[in-house]
């Protein structure tokens, strides 16, 4: 018998040019709450799907007490029990409470084929007593709270008989009341024999469960220690400690006037009391972790998702903004995170895309014009260094970076004074990254006003003038590029502070 | 840094000129669906003519043009709606109630006939407008849906106008639309013509015809990309019932009358043209000349059909299948292209 229920020994997995996990190790004791902890994109989720058969592993084995396994789906993993309760629930929320936690293995009696209801009901109401909730199991899932679905959801591990289950960021949508009586019941699977691994940006929730910490960095396993073993610092320098290893184009060009101006900007259930200011010239960095929201205030100065308090000061006028079409009217600009759903047509050449959002400006009383079309296309993707033989090559067949060159292109077809950019370099490769920041900084020195979302750290700090912080859907700090650390990014994003009950 | 990056990056910044001249290839102008359609439109006529020996005959052909073009007006915004990947199966309840109220405005309550003529256009052109409300509006319904109900609906309203009565006696000058000709050639030819240029005007060298394309491939890019996507599909579903009601002047006066019951399954006959047309029903893709093309080919097919007597219930088998067939076949010849090029990417 191994000293662990689940061992995982240089477990490697690549994706067509990335490669999502790099010999990462990993071992869990029997009765453990072991936190997993990482940046956004460190390989947390990809390390969970393989666990749980998601994805095989190119490299790398894995012991199940002591006895080496392969998942090739996730039904191999389920019956070996092992269960997930992911980030973002994955109930029916149009069935029952009995029908969520049953889904998959329901009681049925043997040769009719007749569902057992009654049983069904009366074992999930004793599992979800168990775990001191009084949620009816006849109720509709969608009717329930999301601290509720969660609990559903645990229920449903505790049904399959899940001896390890996986928890990912489960507090991230719960309120601290919530998240306490979700600590007592993860401490009553513990002490019911169930191993945890628990991941959380919260440093709060590990302090409060966990015994063991393990921290993956840029798909690689940084290391593993006891909690009383690593100080906060120590772990924030393990989870983001990586050098520099990007040179960021130097800037040129000066900052200019006020351009900008957000006061109290807020929209219910998303964000709220967001200000802030953007000049000419300057590049404004708002991070945060994935779901603090920063996309949705970007998108509500852009008008797809209108806002409901505030005012926005552009220019010296109060506006309102209310659609895209006003927003590029008035000069903003906004290069979406998904440049594949949001930002592109895939299926048509670069010269189209290019063309589309200004199509106003092409036409001639309606009438499309090629050559004007063309010229403008040209220049426009000549500009951003698109690489390709004619601007009829289709979009699809571009390179990530090359795709994220025209939709930069598209952006400057208008008159622009704003351009937010939502993670400019996501899934772009080294080289393109370059590429795309020495534009964005050639822009800035053109003097738009530049709001660039990201997660990257070091991407932040090495090209913003100001970085605003945003947690719970508040901004929590504006720091100057000179006192601008990753621990101190890091830090106000992931910490409690006085804002304990924000959103 | 290591070389191998730096050398990468210096490449990036290498000022490149791209070609803004499209290459003609020869290979992909013939791969062209349209020329498909020539050749069963000629087959059509081949078939037809060694099967009847009426068939080439240019006062037969002259009528029967006459008689299915009727329908062809609404092929034009469906090709649109079909772009914007919905569908609108109201249409031939629209041309039944804006026919009928036009007649008994003119029967009835004594309203000059022109002016009836008028009210039977903004009829049909606010039934699509209702239509493309309700869609935007109400964007979890799908529009087969809301044009269902609005297909009933529409029909509803007409049998109560008129319960189950015919209405005619319209003024000899009416007839003009369904029988008149101009030179010899049919005025409801000159019509559809005309209409035709203007929607493919309209679908290929307008920026609004570049929309809605848009809006086909990728709704959320082009709202993304400043395009008033609500508003193009308002406006596409209203000049679907703008022509609904263009429809139902033709159609009424080459029938001398109107009832309830008219134009029905029409909305069947025009999608499976804008299908035949090489349209996809997945959105954004395909031309108004195939749609045109399309609509002549069924307009023949079934006039060559009646001419050798066969029945009408056989007709529907013989045009259910080449509708299969016809959007069966650019399915295979993708496959057959992925399966040669041994490609890895996957088909939509």
């Amino acid at each position: 018998m191994s000293d662990y229920v689940l061992e995982l020994k240089g477990i490697t997995k690549e994706f067509p040019g990335v490669r999502a996990l790099d010999n990462v190790d990993f071992k869990l004791k029997p009765g453990q709450i072991h936190a997993l902890m990482g940046e956004n994109g460190a390989g947390k989720s990809t390390f969970i799907k393989v666990i749980t058969g998601v994805h095989a592993p190119n490299e790398g084995e894995m012991f199940l007490n002591g006895e080496r396994v392969e998942f090739s789906n996730p039904n191999d993993a389920q019956e070996k029990g092992i269960a997930a309760i992911y980030q973002h629930v994955t109930s029916y929320p149009d069935l029952s409470v009995t029908e969520n936690i049953f889904m998959g293995h329901e009681r049925i009696q043997k040769f009719t084929g007749r569902i057992l209801w009654k049983e069904m009901h009366d074992e999930a109401k004793k599992i979800l007593r168990s775990l001191g909730s009084s949620i009816d199991p006849k109720s509709e899932m969608g009717a329930l709270s999301v601290a509720q679905q969660q609990i559903v959801e645990i229920a449903k591990a505790i049904s399959t008989k899940a001896k390890i289950i996986i928890m990912d960021e489960p507090t991230a949508a719960l309120t601290s009341r919530e998240s306490e009586e979700l600590y007592k019941i993860t401490e009553n699977l513990r002490d019911q024999g169930a191993s945890i691994i628990f991941i959380s940006h919260r440093f709060e929730d590990m302090y409060r469960l966990a015994s063991q910490v393990t921290v993956l960095r840029d798909s690689k396993y940084i290391g593993s220690w006891g909690i009383e073993e690593i100080s906060n610092e120590d772990l924030i320098i393990a989870m983001v400690g990586r050098e520099i290893n990007q040179v960021f184009p130097e800037r040129k060009g000066e900052i200019g006037e006020k351009l900008l101006e957000v006061e109290g900007l807020g929209k219910a259930g998303y964000f709220a009391d967001v200000s802030f200011t953007l000049h000419k010239g300057e590049i404004l960095g708002l991070t945060g972790l994935v779901g603090a929201g920063r996309t949705e205030v970007c998108q509500s100065l852009f008008g797809i998702m209108p806002y409901d308090k505030g005012s926005i000061v552009l220019n010296g006028e109060k506006v309102k903004i209310q659609s895209p079409k006003e927003a590029i009217r008035l000069g903003i600009g906004y290069l979406p995170e998904d440049r594949q759903k949001q930002g592109l047509v895939l299926q048509w050449s670069i010269g189209r895309n290019i063309s589309l959002s200004a199509l106003s400006a092409i036409g001639n009383k309606g009438w499309l014009r090629d050559k004007k079309e063309f010229a403008i296309a040209k220049e426009l993707a000549e500009k951003v260094h698109v690489k390709a033989n004619s601007i009829f090559d289709l979009v699809s067949s571009l390179s990530g970076g090359n795709q994220q060159k025209v939709a930069v292109a598209k952006l400057l077809t208008a008159e622009l004074d704003i351009i937010i950019l939502d993670e400019p370099t996501k899934g772009v490769d080294v080289g393109a990254k370059s590429a795309i920041y020495e534009i964005i900084n050639e822009l800035a020195s053109q003097g738009y006003g530049i709001i660039m979302i990201s997660s990257e750290m070091p991407e932040v700090i090495g090209m913003s003038d100001r970085i605003a912080v945003m947690r719970a859907g508040r901004i929590v700090k504006i720091l100057n590029r000179a006192i601008a650390t990753q621990e101190a990014i890091l830090e106000a994003s992931m910490t409690d502070s006085t804002e304990k009950n924000a959103g | 840094m290591t070389m191998e990056q730096r050398t990468l990056d210096q490449n990036e910044y290498v000022q490149r000129t791209l070609k803004n001249k499209q290459e003609f290839s020869l290979k992909k102008f013939f791969l062209q669906w349209e020329w498909l359609l020539i050749l069963v439109f000629l087959l059509v006529i081949v078939i037809n003519t060694s099967l009847s020996p009426y068939f080439l005959n240019a006062a037969g052909l002259r009528d029967a043009t006459m008689v299915f073009l009727d329908k062809g007006f609404i092929v034009f915004p469906m090709v649109m709606i079909m772009i914007l990947r919905d569908i609108d199966i109201s249409v031939g309840s629209t041309v039944a109630l804006s026919s009928v109220i036009m007649a008994t405005l003119y029967n009835t309550l004594n309203v000059p006939m022109g002016a009836a003529l008028v009210i039977c256009l903004l009829v049909g052109a606010l039934c699509g407008l209702i239509n493309g409300l309700l869609i935007v509006k109400f964007k979890e319904l799908s529009a087969v849906i809301v044009t269902l109900a609005t297909m009933i609906l529409y029909r509803g309203i007409a049998y109560v106008i008129l319960e189950d009565q015919a209405s005619g006696n319209f003024p000899e000058w009416f007839s003009f639309f369904g029988w008149g000709s101009v030179a010899g050639i049919p005025f409801i030819l000159i019509a559809f013509t005309i209409l035709a240029i203007v929607f493919t005007l309209l679908l290929h060298k307008t920026t609004f015809g570049r929309q809605v394309y848009a809006m086909g491939n990728n709704d959320t890019a082009s709202r993304f990309s400043g395009v008033r996507v609500d508003r193009i599909k308002v406006i596409v579903f209203t000049l679907a019932g703008l022509m609904a009601a263009i429809t139902a002047i033709f159609l009424a006066s080459r029938m001398g009358s109107t009832r309830p019951n008219v134009a029905m399954m029409y909305e069947l006959d025009v999608i499976a043209m804008v299908a035949l047309g090489g349209i996809s029903t997945a959105g954004g893709k395909g031309r108004m000349i195939g749609a045109i093309i399309a609509v002549f080919i069924i307009g023949y097919l079934q006039y060559g059909l009646g001419l050798i007597n066969i029945p009408s219930q056989t007709m529907l088998i013989i045009i259910g299948l080449l509708l299969l067939v016809s959007v069966a076949v650019p399915k295979m010849k993708v496959n057959w292209k992925f399966k040669k090029s041994g490609s890895k990417r996957k088909l939509e």
